[in-house]
Order: C-alpha cells, then sequence, then structure tokens
C-alpha cells in the first residue's frame, strides 16, 4: 500500500490524528528545551557527526577491533549478512542453551528481522517487555514509533487490551494503574525467563562494550537475572572509542524525548560471572547502503526519533503508514534505500521542510537524501501523464507572460466559481480548505507600486 | 558462520568510505551559572528522582532512617557497611530471583553528575547487579566530594580495561508509553534517592 493511501486510514479517526500530531509536537517542544539549555550543543552536534562519519568510514577495522576486546571480556560475536542468518543465529543459540523462555528489550534490529515470528515458530515464547513494546506486541502490530512504539494508541484501547489480556478491570485507563497491571506481568516474566535479548545503542571498538539505553530499566531486568545475554545489534553501531561515548550520551535521550538522560545507561563488558553473553552483528543491507555516496550518511543514525517527532508528514499520518520498522524521514530513506521498488511513495512522505536535518543530532542531511531517493524513482518510472501534461501547460504559459497572466485572471475568479463538492474531489482540496483569493495579481501590484 | 564474517567485513571494504581522520576535541565548556550541588538537585528532580544530604561520616544511618522509604520497610538489603536496618544478606542469595519483593536496597555509587542527575554504580561493588531493579525503592549513597558537573567528567574518571558491568541510574525506573503520561516505577525502583555523604567541599 502506498504511503498516502494508508495514512489515509490514520486520517479516517480525526480525533485520534490530532492528538497524535499535538502529542508529538509536545515531545518535539521538550527536545528544544532540553538542547537549549545545554551551552555548546551545536559543537556536540558537530562532534557526533564527526565521530560517526568517522566511525562508518572505517567500519570494518571498528568492528575487527570490537570483536577482538568482546572475546577477550569473555563474549562470542557471530556475523550475519542478513535477517535469515541473524534468526537463525539466535535460535541456535539460544537452543544451545536449552533457553525456552525469553524476555526481550527494545530493538529495532530484531523487529526488522522479523525474530519474534521466527522464535515462536520454534516453540520459543518471546515477551518484549518495553511497556509500549508489550502492548503492540498483545495486540500483534508492529510498532509506530522508534522510541515511543504505542504513540498512535489511546489510553482506553490500551485498558481494553489489559482487561483482555493482562485481567485489569473492565474500564481500566489510568495510566498509572495500567502501567502498574503491566509491571506485575513483566516481572513475572523476567523472574521466569531463561535467556534476555537486547539490542544495542552502541558498541565500543576500543573496550568490547555494549551500551543499552532505557528508561524502564528492563533490558537490566532482562540481562541481570538470566543465564544467558544476547546482543542483537545492526553493524553500524560501533563508535570508535568509550571516550566517545558523553558526546552521544548528552545528545541522545535530549533529542528523543528531551529528558537529560535515559533513567538507565548499562555498560556491558562481557558476561557476568558463570553466565554466557553473545553478540549477533547484523549486516541485511548495511554494506550496500554504506557503498551508496548519496545515502551512506543514513548510517550514521543513533534512533533518537527526533526526525519523526519534528516531521509534519509523520506526525499526521502515523508510523503504521510508513509500512516499515522505521517510520518518518530517516524510516523513508532507509526503506527506500533497500527496496525502491515496494518503498516507491516513501521518498514522497515529506514536504523537504528540512526540520528533520535541523533536529538530527549527527545532522543527517535527510531531505537531500529524499530529494536522491525521489530521483531515483523518476528515472525508473518516469513521469505520470498527469505530471507530463502539467508541465507541459506550465512551460507554455511561462514562455508567454501575457497568457500567463490572463490565465492567471482568469483562475482568480474561477477558483471562487469551483462547487466545493467538486473542490474536495480534486487531489489538492481533498485535505485543503481553499485559500482566500487576491483580487489582483503580484505583478499587477508591482506595476501599482512604481506608478 | 566465519563465512558470514568474511563477507560482511569484505563488503565493507569494498564499499569505500572515504577515509577520515578524527581531530582531538575539547568538549564545550560546562554549565557553571549554578554551584554544583545546586546544579544536581535540579537535575535530580528532572529526572524525578530524590537528593538526601548525610552531613558527616557517621550520619549516613540517620539520614537513610529519616528517608519516607524507610518507613515501613520491612526487607532492606545494603551493599555498603554500617546499615542498621539491612536485614537482607543480598550476597548469600544464589538465586538473584530471591531478592525480589525487596523494599529498599542501599548500593554505592562511585559519582554523581550534576547536568543529569545521574549516578555512576560499578557492578562490581554490588553482590548482584539485580539489587538496582528489583527493589521497590533504591537509595545511592555518593560521596558528597564524587559530584562532576557534566557526562565528559564523568568519564574521564571511569575505566573499562575489563569485564565488569557499569550503569548510570538517573532517578527511578520510568515510563510514558500510555499517551505519553509520566509513570514511576514501570519496572525497576519506583523511588530512587541519592545520598550525598560526607562533608562537602567548601
Amino acid at each position: 500500500m502506498s504511503h498516502p493511501d494508508a495514512a489515509a486510514a490514520f486520517l479516517a479517526d480525526p480525533a485520534r490524528a490530532a492528538w497524535h500530531d499535538a502529542a508529538l509536537w509536545h515531545v518535539r517542544e521538550r527536545r528544544d528545551a532540553a538542547a537549549g539549555a545545554v551551552p555548546g550543543w551545536e559543537a556536540l552536534r558537530e562532534r557526533a557527526a564527526a565521530v560517526r562519519r568517522y566511525a562508518l568510514a572505517h567500519l570494518a577495522d571498528h568492528l575487527e577491533a570490537f570483536e577482538r576486546q568482546a572475546t577477550a571480556l569473555g563474549a562470542r560475536v557471530h556475523f550475519a549478512r542478513d535477517a535469515a542468518e541473524h534468526n537463525a543465529l539466535v535460535l541456535e543459540i539460544l537452543r544451545g542453551a536449552g533457553a525456552k523462555r525469553v524476555v526481550k528489550s527494545k530493538s529495532m534490529l530484531t523487529e526488522e528481522c522479523g525474530l519474534n515470528a521466527h522464535l515462536a515458530r520454534a516453540g520459543i515464547d518471546v515477551v518484549d517487555t518495553d511497556l509500549g513494546e508489550r502492548i503492540v506486541q498483545l495486540r500483534e502490530e508492529p510498532p509506530s514509533h522508534i522510541v515511543m512504539p504505542a504513540i498512535h494508541l489511546r489510553r482506553a484501547e490500551v485498558g481494553a487490551l489489559f482487561h483482555e489480556r493482562l485481567g485489569a478491570p473492565a474500564g481500566a485507563s489510568d495510566p498509572a494503574a495500567l502501567a502498574e497491571t503491566a509491571r506485575r506481568h513483566l516481572r513475572a516474566a523476567f523472574l521466569r525467563a531463561d535467556a534476555g535479548i537486547t539490542g544495542a545503542n552502541f558498541l565500543l571498538a576500543d573496550t568490547g562494550g555494549v551500551v543499552v539505553c532505557t528508561n524502564e530499566g528492563n533490558a537490566d531486568l532482562g540481562t541481570a537475572l538470566p543465564r544467558l545475554h544476547v546482543v542483537c545489534a545492526g553493524i553500524e553501531k560501533v563508535l570508535p572509542r568509550a571516550e566517545d561515548l558523553p558526546v552521544f550520551l548528552r545528545l541522545l535521550a535530549r533529542s528523543a524525548t528531551g529528558q537529560p538522560i535515559t533513567a538507565y545507561t548499562s555498560h556491558f563488558h562481557g558476561p557476568r560471572p558463570g553466565a554466557e553473553m553473545h553478540v549477533v552483528l547484523v549486516d541485511n543491507g548495511r554494506s550496500a547502503l554504506l557503498a551508496d555516496p548519496a545515502l551512506r550518511d543514513a548510517l550514521a543514525c543513533i534512533r533518537c526519533g527526533a526526525c519523526l517527532n519534528t516531521c509534519p508528514v509523520y506526525r499526521r499520518s502515523g508510523g503504521h503508514s510508513y509500512g516499515t520498522p522505521v517510520a518518518g524521514p530517516i524510516g523513508a530513506v532507509l526503506a527506500a534505500a533497500r527496496d525502491p521498488v515496494r518503498h516507491a511513495s516513501l521518498p514522497f512522505a515529506s514536504t523537504l521542510c528540512g526540520s528533520c536535518r535541523d533536529v538530527c543530532p549527527v545532522k543527517i542531511d535527510l531531505p537531500r537524501q529524499l530529494v536522491a531517493l525521489r530521483e531515483a524513482v523518476r528515472a525508473r518510472r518516469g513521469d505520470g501523464p498527469a505530471v507530463r501534461l502539467g508541465v507541459r501547460l506550465a512551460a507554455a504559459l511561462l514562455a508567454r507572460p501575457r497568457l500567463a497572466e490572463a490565465a492567471g485572471a482568469l483562475a482568480r475568479r474561477a477558483l471562487a466559481l469551483v462547487p466545493e463538492p467538486l473542490w474536495r474531489r480534486t487531489p489538492w482540496g481533498r485535505a485543503r480548505a481553499r485559500p482566500p483569493l487576491p483580487r489582483r495579481s503580484f505583478r499587477a501590484l508591482y506595476r501599482g507600486r512604481r506608478e | 558462520m566465519s563465512e558470514a564474517r568474511a563477507a560482511v567485513l569484505a563488503a565493507l571494504r569494498c564499499a569505500r568510505a572515504p577515509a577520515r581522520a578524527l581531530a582531538p576535541w575539547t568538549p564545550p565548556p560546562a554549565p557553571d551559572a549554578l554551584p554544583l550541588r545546586e546544579a544536581l538537585a535540579r537535575a535530580l528532580e528532572g529526572v524525578g528522582g530524590r537528593l538526601a544530604v548525610a552531613p558527616g561520616p557517621h550520619a549516613l544511618g540517620e539520614a537513610l532512617e529519616s528517608l519516607p522509604c524507610f518507613a515501613g520497610a520491612r526487607r532492606v538489603a545494603s551493599a555498603l557497611p554500617g546499615v542498621a536496618r539491612a536485614n537482607v544478606d543480598a550476597g548469600t542469595h544464589w538465586d538473584a530471583r530471591d531478592l525480589d519483593g525487596l523494599d529498599v536496597a542501599v548500593v554505592p555509587g562511585r559519582l554523581a553528575v550534576a547536568e543529569n542527575g545521574a549516578v555512576w554504580v560499578d557492578g562490581a561493588a554490588l553482590p548482584h547487579r539485580a539489587l538496582l531493579w528489583l527493589a521497590e525503592h533504591l537509595v545511592l549513597v555518593v560521596p558528597a566530594d564524587a559530584v562532576v558537573p557534566d557526562l565528559h567528567a564523568a568519564y574521564a574518571r571511569l575505566r573499562f580495561d575489563g569485564p565488569g558491568f557499569g550503569v548510570f541510574v538517573a532517578g527511578p525506573s520510568k515510563t510514558a508509553d500510555i499517551e505519553q503520561a509520566l509513570v514511576f516505577g514501570a519496572q525497576g525502583p519506583r523511588t530512587t534517592t541519592l545520598v550525598l555523604a560526607g562533608t562537602p567541599p567548601t
């Protein structure tokens, strides 16, 4: 389904869409306040951008260094070329440890790879433990936001779900009470888990460390109790040195939610004594993206979600309309780079206003990438008949100034005469009120001013 | 799977991303509008944490007793010596799951960061790291002279030169996953209190 069609489904509930828009804009405002309170914020962004690009330029070396260091700390490091290899590896590791019940903290990579379904088919019980992730898992739908997975849902929907699945009282809708229900449910899952799967926010090449940020502490409960910890991470997650961490940690949570830091920032250097730790490093299209000079910068992304929160299209269309694990501007770039045919509508899910670039903590030029992807779509498909006709008409008019002026004068009068029902059926008028039309053209005003 | 390893590394080297150097860098100066202690107090409030002070080396017990989370606490574990109320010896619990339902855990923190209220806890200082998340209430005890202005200063004091676990803890466990409503105690501690112990530098 194309993005506009999927977005129409989201917009069919105007109250939900308006709430979604306002809630995310509020997060964007919190981000602005947090960024503004840090002296040298722009210097931090510059540095983060430079470190990420340096890390990517020498990615193979940094991965080898990470592997060497992590192995020395007692972890096992694996490589997977694609989602299927990743899923097979994780299953093999779990089976090797006899693990049947798995708790998983947030990992967009495992969403990308479809790990849950793979493990479920093998009879392994996987519980997503981030509250938002658990909500969407129980609803059997993907997350709609990389940081706020259930931002598309209202409290009453969560209440109904928890009533049906977790025994919450009927009609419950108080967030604190619902969170308490989830806490009890998830605590039981932590206590009986045989293994914990986490993602990684950062891999440290010089120390072999894995850094995971959460607000709930679920990655920690999931790794502190079971004897097996499996880290699933994209190969782009490496930072050259542990001393680069403060730059990123100062930017990450402030950009994401406006918090100065997440509640927990855990640094795993090897397994717990007597336990096992595996790190699965996944390519799944990343090396191909690195080979594309126009798009490789997208690998610098640290998944803060700031570009989603600020995007006028994301806020008004909802994460599910993108049909990809990562939504929003960065998700559009990643998905269209990976499968330009299937995701041909995503480069156009943007106004190119540039707000995403302006808030990005690692300064990815997302609008430029979206334009490059649009050009690729056009090069493949050519223009549709409507575009061809429109461009031809415009060219003919603009080459004849008198005719253009006459057409303008006609349009200023004619537009007001179009019946409202007909206006609403035009692609432009479907979601837009008719603008008040000026009586005189700009050229006429200009001439009048000179006289 | 070493075949996959070779293929991935070769693909990355074939990608020919242009080589770059990383210039040396000096972090921006830390904010200095407020005294460190005051900045820390504000940051802690922002992350939902609490702050208490134990003025002298012998005042820790008294300071702990006066914390609201100690009132009515039945099961208390401490990774610090000399906490009179501690009645659960976490070190003897072979299985950390037994620590579930603990009322309070008292844990030493190495340093506190004024810009964000985060406290560095070294896993080596704990009988079990699960102590940090299984207790209903967490108390972090940090030397009063171990407050640093920002994360750059904090990492300058940390070393990662061997196996181990460490974590920055900033306030209690929290979530806003239901309609962006902030709820404390999402999974781990419902409250987190930082106790600054010892005479602060003047």
